[in-house]
């Protein structure tokens, strides 16, 4: 193992925010932030439309005001194989809904509760996300 | 109120991955990359977010009701069941493949890069098709 680009402060400060934003949904809308069960529900529930929809304008908007206020570039570097791209993306989409949530959803929200579910959840993606980048340093 | 607020959380968190930087799906297959060239940041993210979100979460679910809304939704789910290993097994594979989650995937989308487009087109598909066979 080498450690390499450890950016420790930005990571924090980048964390703390979704924190604030997970307990204000919490306290403010009664809701536990779980980006996938978000968007779905957007695209095939007609229950809390409205809600859904803004909260996804705003993760949207979140880049834009950064780049807005503090006149910095936003870099991202992403792979261009559109047959990875897809099969990523669907890989994504229906294991996130599967499995009830995400990142957010069981990795944050869920954990903070305590959740053995979410939990379990939480680890099993990381194995398996850090296997399939072994994997493919390997072939 | 409650869309106000919805639109509000959705810019902190969205300002938040591009600050972590978790929105780099890059900086994400780095911090997968335990057994090569590893980049921790993203412990530092989860970090941040738990502590925040843990205790405020023990402390505001004894109020009564939230403060826009009339009751609060926490999932009462606890069974480990095939659905989360399988889900969260696809799921794990879909984000080392491509280094990008649901959250990333559509902040992303104000870059206007025509990979993460043609990605969140795709999880939007496996919405979908998940959601029929949720049923």
């Amino acid at each position: 193992m080498n450690i390499v680009n450890f950016t420790p402060a930005s990571a924090l400060t980048g964390g703390l925010l979704i924190g604030l934003s997970v307990i204000l949904f919490f306290v403010l809308n009664g809701r536990m932030t779980g980006i996938s069960g978000i968007a779905s529900n957007f695209l095939i529930s007609k229950d809390k439309k409205n809600e859904n929809l803004l909260f996804l304008v705003g993760l949207i908007l979140g880049p834009l005001i950064y780049t807005f206020i503090l006149g910095r570039e936003i870099n991202i570097l992403i792979s261009n194989s559109l047959p990875l791209i897809t099969a990523a993306g669907i890989l994504v989409g229906f294991g996130t809904r599967l499995s009830s949530g995400c990142t957010s959803g069981h990795g944050i929200s869920g954990i903070s509760r305590f959740s053995l579910r979410s939990f379990i959840a939480t680890i099993t993606f990381m194995i398996v996300g850090i296997l399939t980048v072994l994997i493919k340093n390997i072939l | 109120m409650k869309n106000i607020v919805s639109l509000f959380c959705g810019i902190i968190f969205g300002i938040g991955l591009v600050i972590s930087e978790m929105i780099n799906p890059a900086k994400v297959l780095g911090f997968l990359n335990i057994f090569g060239q590893w980049d921790p940041s993203l412990v530092f993210v989860i970090i941040g977010a738990l502590i925040i979100s843990t205790p405020f979460f023990h402390l505001f679910k004894k109020k009564d009701k939230p403060f826009f809304a009339t009751n609060f939704l926490i999932s009462n789910a606890t069974e480990i069941d095939k659905k989360l290993i399988i889900g969260s097994i696809l799921f794990g594979a879909g984000w080392g493949l491509v280094g990008l989650c649901p959250g990333p995937a559509i902040s992303s989308l104000a870059l206007l890069n025509i990979s993460s487009i043609a990605f969140v087109f795709w999880m939007s598909m496996g919405f979908y098709v998940a959601s029929k066979f949720n049923k």
